[in-house]
């Protein structure tokens, strides 16, 4: 058996009761930031690279992107390679994996005249539905051809639903060029 | 050894039934004699990877994935006799080698091991040299997701390559037919399709040139795989050498969902699996059974999905003529307009032009408007071609014996024509046309539509009979519905539903039972199509006992019409001549 011991809340004298002496300690606390604040000198204020009004970063005059850590997870977007080649395939296994299903795809054929004609196959559309999105970052993991990744975008925003949905370009647009990725399709291929 | 007179050993009883006893992976169980060690492997439910096998086909035995260990009693001395255990068996003397088991039939006594090192090191192996030379292809290949290459180097493979060595080339998105594509890297020289072009279709015009690494799938210089059985092999292949130009990237398998229905282009009434996605049919596929279409389908079958569920003339809306032009109408002004205008008619000015594309619980449903109307003028309109001698029957309907059981018509035709002279003379003033084109197939003119005070059609496509009539009803494509349909050698087989009918269409049989109801303006008693079959296992001795489990995914016969689909007969006169399983 656990031994149950009773706890007694502390008894309070006559001005405890009337707590006027912990506002008074508590508008000390307050007027001290704001003394600091008016003189420029908030705590954090530097490192978190405020305005210096208090540690309040003046969004968006003032963004912590810097502060965005390496493992941040922002916005998917399409990735292009050093030779210009649009590394999506279109396997569609992002689509498969998206948990809120924001991803569709439509595959198509690469036209034989195309340079990369012996890959085949690229989507005609790519879209990403940004209200669904959760940013979990599967469809990154499993991208067998390195092609999708979470960037660090992370105001999204649009005044219709249409709007929220990314297409092929404006994934191409977020994502850019990404070089160092392997060289599957390359001239042994 | 007294007691072993009395008492029979296992091989006895067996031998009896013209069984075998076989030990599969520690169990004994009886298997037919003369079945394939594969097969029995399969009895038993135990997994035996293959490429090259296929029950259809013969067995060359060239892929030796189903590779296991074989053992039989060892040979006896001269005058020595055989020991038997306390169960009646033998000791098993197991080989050291691995057997294949396709090609090799079991015996008395015989041990197979689908498990254990040999067996797994051996599979290890082959997987190995199956992926020296096979391409990174996966997330372009359509095959991926139902490739069983795929499947067994995840079970088998060792998940690293050894190879450091360049691959050999081979040439890729080969053009070998109108239908299909060919891509030699991925090829893992199975030989199906050769077979199967061989055997099957008659038309050999697959092969292998070269030798080693080097072997390539080629087709005959001259020719094209343009046989109108050459889709198989795109089903047949296990791996993505062979792809389907019409599916060439289309969706990725693993979104697809299968829905088990029959084809409705022939009277042969191929058993398909429809995949679908949302509200699309992306292919069709064939269904194994043995008694209808084996595992082939006609590639013309295949692909007349595409005009019949999502064409663009598809009619969405009901539809009532003001003058020349259609407008849009609900459903129930448009019935009721139907309803009206039948009854400014008398019963004999009236007839019915039913199909025997309409299923059986649909014509039971015609059959009752025209009780309903009292109209005694009533066909359907026959369509033929040519036969092929495989699997497309020359009856072009795909429900005309249910369609002669239920309407109890001996001959169409003569009907038919009966009903053109009435319209033509003036005797028939309306007319109600079930999911069937007039002018068409029904030697129809404009002329004799025009002359129609009252035409009302249900059609699934926009056609000149859809344009004369004065209310059209949107119905059901075949991935649409369910229902049953009786083929030509007399099975009784069903249609699933893969999709939801587009926009303000309907289920046919709904649409006539609503027609129905309009015209005697009764309370509605039908709700579902299992009330119509159930309704009709009463009206005809065919459909006794009938519900949809038990027509089941592969139907039964319900009559015997004699007729026999030439394919099948080979294919038993081949399973007879011990040239294939089955």
């Amino acid at each position: 058996m656990a031994k149950v011991t009773k706890l007694k809340r502390p008894e309070l004298n006559r001005a405890e009761e009337g707590y006027l002496w912990s506002i008074f300690k508590g508008s000390l606390v307050t007027l001290g930031h704001a003394l600091r604040s008016v003189r420029g000198k908030s705590r954090g204020a530097e490192s978190l690279n405020s305005s210096g009004l208090g540690i309040t970063m003046q969004y968006p005059e003032q963004k912590w992107d810097d502060h965005l850590p390496e493992y941040y997870r922002g916005a998917p977007a399409l990735v292009t390679d050093e030779q210009d080649r649009e590394r999506c395939v279109s396997c569609q296994l992002c689509e498969f994996i998206c948990p809120p299903k924001a991803i569709k795809i439509t595959p198509g054929d690469i036209p034989e005249d195309d340079p990369w004609a012996k890959v085949e196959k690229r989507p005609e559309e790519f879209e990403i539905d940004m209200i669904r999105c959760i940013y979990c970052g599967l469809c990154e993991e499993v991208c067998p051809e390195q092609a999708i990744y979470l960037r660090k975008d992370y105001a999204i925003t649009g005044t219709s639903r249409e709007e929220m949905v990314h297409n092929k370009k404006k994934l191409y647009e977020i994502g850019g060029k990404r070089v160092g990725l392997v060289n599957k399709w390359n001239d042994l291929k | 050894m007294s007691d072993t007179d009395t008492k029979l050993l296992p091989k006895d009883v067996a031998a009896e039934k013209g069984l075998v006893n076989v030990q599969i992976d520690g169990h004994w169980i009886q298997v037919p004699k003369g079945t394939r060690m594969i097969e029995a492997c399969k009895i038993a439910q135990k997994e035996v990877p293959h490429y090259c096998y296929h029950p259809k086909l013969s067995s060359p035995g060239n892929c030796r994935m189903c590779l296991v260990q074989m053992g039989m009693p060892p040979r006896l001395a001269p005058g020595q006799d055989p020991e038997y255990s306390e169960e009646g068996y033998q000791e098993i003397g197991w080989m050291p080698r691995p057997v294949i088991a396709c090609a090799n039939t079991v015996a008395e006594n015989m041990g197979i091991r689908t498990q254990g090192d040999l067996v797994e090191k051996t599979r290890e192996g082959v997987m190995e040299f199956l992926l020296i030379n096979h391409p990174l292809d996966c997330p372009i290949c359509d095959q991926a997701g139902e490739c069983t290459l795929q499947e067994f180097s995840v079970e088998h493979g060792k998940g690293v390559s050894r190879f450091k060595e360049d691959k050999v080339k081979k040439p890729k998105n080969v053009d070998i037919g109108p239908r299909i594509n060919l891509d030699d890297e991925r090829c893992i020289m199975c030989s199906r399709c050769i077979r199967f072009m061989d055997e099957v279709a008659d038309d050999a015009v697959l092969g292998f040139t070269q030798r080693g690494t080097h072997t390539t799938l080629t087709c005959h210089p001259d020719r094209k795989v343009d046989s109108n059985y050459g889709m198989n092999i795109i089903d047949l292949c296990p791996v993505g050498a062979l792809t389907s130009k019409d599916f060439r990237f289309q969706m990725r398998v693993w979104f697809l969902k299968e829905t088990n229905s029959i084809d409705v282009n022939c009277a042969t009434g191929t058993n398909i699996t429809l995949w679908s996605r949302g509200d699309k049919v992306y292919r069709v596929t064939p269904r194994r059974n043995n008694d209808v279409n084996s595992d082939w389908m006609p590639d013309s079958h295949r692909l007349a999905f595409h005009k019949q569920v999502h064409a663009e003339s598809r009619l969405t809306e009901p539809m009532i003529r003001q003058g020349q032009k259609h407008e849009v109408a609900d459903w129930r002004t448009a019935l009721e307009a139907a309803a009206d205008g039948l009854k400014q008619f008398d019963a004999q000015e009236i007839a019915i032009i039913a199909s025997a594309r309409q299923t059986n619980e649909e014509l039971f449903l015609t059959r009752a408007l025209g009780d309903t109307l009292g109209c005694s003028e009533m066909t359907t309109i026959e369509r033929f071609g040519e036969a092929d001698d495989k699997l497309v029957s020359a009856d072009r309907n795909p429900n005309s014996l249910g369609a002669s059981i239920i309407l109890n018509l001996p001959s169409p035709g003569a009907r038919l024509s009966a009903i053109r002279d009435a319209v033509r003379s003036g005797a028939i003033k309306a007319l109600v046309v079930f999911s069937e084109d007039l002018l068409a197939d029904a030697g129809f003119t404009q002329e004799d539509l025009d002359q129609l005070e009252l035409l009302i059609s249900t059609n699934t496509l926009a056609n000149p009979t859809a344009q004369a009539s004065h209310i059209v009803f949107p119905t059901a494509s075949f991935a649409e519905k369910r229902g049953s349909m009786i083929n030509v050698s007399g099975r009784l087989q069903k249609l699933n539903a893969a999709i939801a009918t587009p926009a303000n269409s309907r289920d046919d049989w709904e649409v006539i039972r609503d027609l129905i109801l309009t015209i005697t303006g009764n309370k509605n008693e039908v709700f579902m199509i299992e009330d119509v079959l159930k309704a009709m296992t009463q009206a005809y001795p065919e459909f006794e006992g009938a519900t949809y489990s038990k027509i089941g995914d592969l139907g039964y016969t319900v009559c015997d019409t004699g007729v026999t689909i030439p394919l099948i007969e080979k294919e038993k006169a081949r399973v007879a001549n011990r040239e294939i399983v089955g």
